[in-house]
């Protein structure tokens, strides 16, 4: 069988400090002065996202990716789709190449439907000829045909999910690197998208797809590729392998503290970054479990690098698919923080309830300082994405442990038409029943 | 099967070997993908153009508002109360005849310049040709440059300025306006990925060239010897030519014309190799 993807010795290194410093250019001048004057050796922080990995995928393989956050899936991703540049190694694909790492890459919202398909088509690599030959298709098939000349901003965020993977699914390519994108929208949709995907095993295509869930790579893919801390670790069938992985890391046990010291990438001047973050208790123990309407304090450890005043702290969380479902900010609650000096500290803020649906949620976070007399604009201090995950589980009357996750059916978690948006406490009476204790086969 | 013939047809052609170190051939290839890609530039272009003019109340009449609105002030200003020489015609063809190019060559600069951090969710998502976004950027202001070109035409009936063959010039000399602003565009963007501040000082460097470029002031009031540092400017020379079709009595200098574009060309190219060079690191800085 002939090679469709040949990777071999494939690392990637990033210098964090060289991402850290210098994003200013009169802060380089300085440091060029400061280092020709003083001839000072920079210390390199180094941190390989991957190293020495190679495999084959042969044509008209399907190929599932696995790992825990941070063990380099994503970077793989990007560098087979030519995103980024690889430190060294060598990759040789076969064929025309096509790849999703995120749905509706590209949309505008003042432009209408009609015109994104267009523009998203081909952004992903499209001719127009061939965007042109399936319009009906996929408009069809993201179920949008009265809106197609509507802007897009007028449309809900699930039609603008369903028009982005629509365009996807009709991208017709010999290799396809697909992220966890599909099972989007409502329910009716997620299972057309699953059957897409499905659609790909028997197209003779051959396809490359990171994903978080377990059942869905076991499902779609006969061989699992499992990624740990930059290294290839296994590689074989899927059962076997997704085996060890659960195995090894316990996918019931969720983290609660997550280290954000080593994240690669990150933006923002430096002055202050977060170091760590935890979800513990209201009474500051680790919360392992949580569940719907439960209280919760997150804890946000930061290193102080220069004096900083007023800085504002925020975090964000959202789904998997991108909604940004609740914003958390120091300046939101009207406080100000005065002058922190270097150094380091954490700060904690207590959500009393969590209003929020059993589901993955993924949490943004970022520092600010609002200086717009300066600036015209917030100065970034730091900024990092899907940096800690949080898993809410489906609620749990008596705290008994039982899994009342197949009431809530697994694919119906999270926001969507069927849940509604938010989780709302509440407290079931039933001293008014007319029930005699018996059921109807006894009475 | 349709993939298998696309296989069959182009064995990797489309993608090739990737690895640390780019090869000649990859070098080479560059206009070849570009060319592959030209549907994603004229999107683009699409893009940009269908969102300034709807995103605007005034819409396409934004493009004629910048250079006439300008031409007014300088007219009262310059025209009138400084009493600035305007080369036979009156001040408002001078002025505006100078003041087309001129906006098309700052909106060009300013938007490719920016171009690449406004489209970083682009650039972090999906792989195409990194030259077309400010390529792009730059191009889509040509649409602004046509209309504002057909106000210059209706000016210079109101003020009854002979029309002469020169003109067909006019819209010929736009290609090294283009050369020189993406030339420019290219090295601002990917500058303003690694610094930030840069974004500061596009501005302020296009303000320096509307004063150093005979756009308010004919080449002529200069000194000899000034006029010889002022030819330096690329801009000088294409503005000069632009200028030179719409008035009767002025000669196109087509020897400061060739430096211009020379220069230009020098911009473009040097551009264009720190744009290739630093492309790499985009995704991961950006």
């Amino acid at each position: 069988m002939q090679d469709a993807i040949t990777v071999s010795n494939l690392s990637k290194k990033f210098d964090i400090s060289k991402l850290k410093k210098e994003t200013q250019f009169r802060e380089a001048l300085v440091n060029f002065a400061k280092r020709a004057v003083f001839r000072g050796r920079d210390v390199k922080e180094e941190i390989w996202a991957l190293k020495n990995v190679s495999f084959k995928v042969e044509k008209g393989e399907i190929v599932g990716i696995v790992g825990r956050n941070g063990a380099g899936k994503s970077t793989l991703l990007k560098i087979l789709s030519k995103i980024t540049y690889p430190t060294s190694g060598r990759i040789d694909i076969q064929g025309r190449v096509g790849s999703l790492l995120e749905v509706g890459t590209g949309f505008h919202w003042e432009l209408s439907g009609r015109e994104n398909i267009y523009l998203n088509g081909s952004i992903l690599g499209m001719k127009k000829k061939e965007v042109k030959s399936k319009l009906d298709a996929i408009v069809d098939f993201a179920e949008v045909e009265r809106f197609l000349d509507t802007p897009i901003k007028y449309y809900s965020s699930g039609m603008r999910l369903k028009l982005g993977f629509s365009v996807a699914a009709h991208l017709d390519t010999d290799v396809l690197f697909v992220d966890e994108v599909l099972a989007v929208g409502d329910v009716a949709f997620q299972k057309k998208c699953l059957d897409t995907m499905k659609d790909l095993r028997n197209s003779g295509r051959t396809v490359i797809f990171v994903s978080h869930t377990m059942s869905t790579v076991e499902n779609l893919c006969p061989r699992v590729l499992w990624f740990d801390r930059g290294e290839l670790r296994q590689d074989g069938r899927s059962a076997d392998v997704i085996q060890h992985y659960v195995s090894q890391f316990g996918e019931t046990e969720p983290d609660t503290k997550f280290d954000l010291t080593e994240v690669p990438k990150r933006q923002g001047t430096g002055t202050i970054r977060y170091t760590g973050i935890e979800f513990l208790t209201p009474g500051g123990q680790p919360k392992k479990q949580i569940y719907c309407g439960d209280g919760l304090k997150v804890r946000l450890h930061y290193v102080v690098n220069e004096p900083i005043s007023k800085p504002e702290f925020y975090f964000n969380l959202k789904t998997d698919t991108g909604l940004r479902v609740a914003t958390f900010g120091t300046a939101l609650s009207g406080h100000e923080i005065r002058t922190l000096f270097p150094g380091t500290g954490y700060i904690d803020v207590d959500i009393g309830l969590l209003p929020l649906l059993p589901d993955r949620y993924y949490l943004n976070l970022w520092i600010n300082t609002c200086d717009l007399l300066i600036t015209e604009h917030d100065t970034n201090h730091d900024g990092l994405e899907n940096a800690a995950t949080i898993e809410i589980k489906a609620p749990d009357p008596d705290r008994s442990g039982n899994d009342l996750e197949d009431r809530w059916g697994l694919s119906k978690k999270g926001i969507d038409k069927w849940w509604g948006a938010t989780f709302v406490p509440c407290k079931w009476n039933f001293d008014g029943l007319n029930d005699t204790g018996k059921s109807v086969e006894n009475a | 099967m349709n993939g298998a013939q696309r296989i069959g047809k182009n064995p990797a052609k489309e993608y090739g070997p990737l690895s640390a170190k780019p090869s000649i051939a990859a070098r080479f290839g560059f206009v070849k993908e570009v060319w592959q890609y030209r549907e994603l530039f004229y999107f683009f272009i699409l893009r940009d153009i269908k969102v300034r003019y709807k995103q605007t109340v005034l819409g396409a009449l934004w493009a004629v508002i910048q250079p006439f609105a300008t031409m007014i002030v300088f007219t009262i200003f310059f025209g009138k109360f400084a009493k600035m020489p305007s080369e036979g015609v009156p001040y408002p063809v001078f002025s505006y005849s100078a003041l087309v190019p001129w906006t098309f060559f700052s909106a060009a600069v300013g938007s490719s310049g920016n171009s690449l951090i406004g489209n970083s969710e682009l650039l972090t998502k999906v792989y195409f040709p990194r030259f077309a976004i400010p390529a792009s950027a730059a191009l889509s202001g040509l649409m602004d440059f046509f209309i504002a070109s057909i106000i210059l035409f209706g000016i210079m009936i109101y003020y009854s300025i002979p029309l002469s063959w020169n003109l067909l010039l006019w819209p010929v000399l736009v290609i090294p306006l283009i050369i020189l602003s993406l030339g420019l565009g290219m090295v601002f963007s990917s500058l303003n990925v690694k610094y930030r501040d840069i974004k500061y000082t596009i501005p302020f460097i296009i303000q320096i060239l509307l004063f150093v470029t005979p756009i308010i002031y004919p080449i002529s009031i200069l000194p000899e010897k000034y006029q010889r540092i002022s030819a330096i400017n690329p801009l000088t020379g294409i503005i000069e030519a632009f200028r030179a079709t719409v008035i009767p009595d002025k000669h196109i200098d087509f020897v400061l014309l060739s430096f211009s574009i020379a220069v230009s060309l020098v911009i473009f190219f040097l551009g264009l190799a720190y744009f290739r060079n630093t492309e790499k690191e985009f995704a991961d800085i950006v």
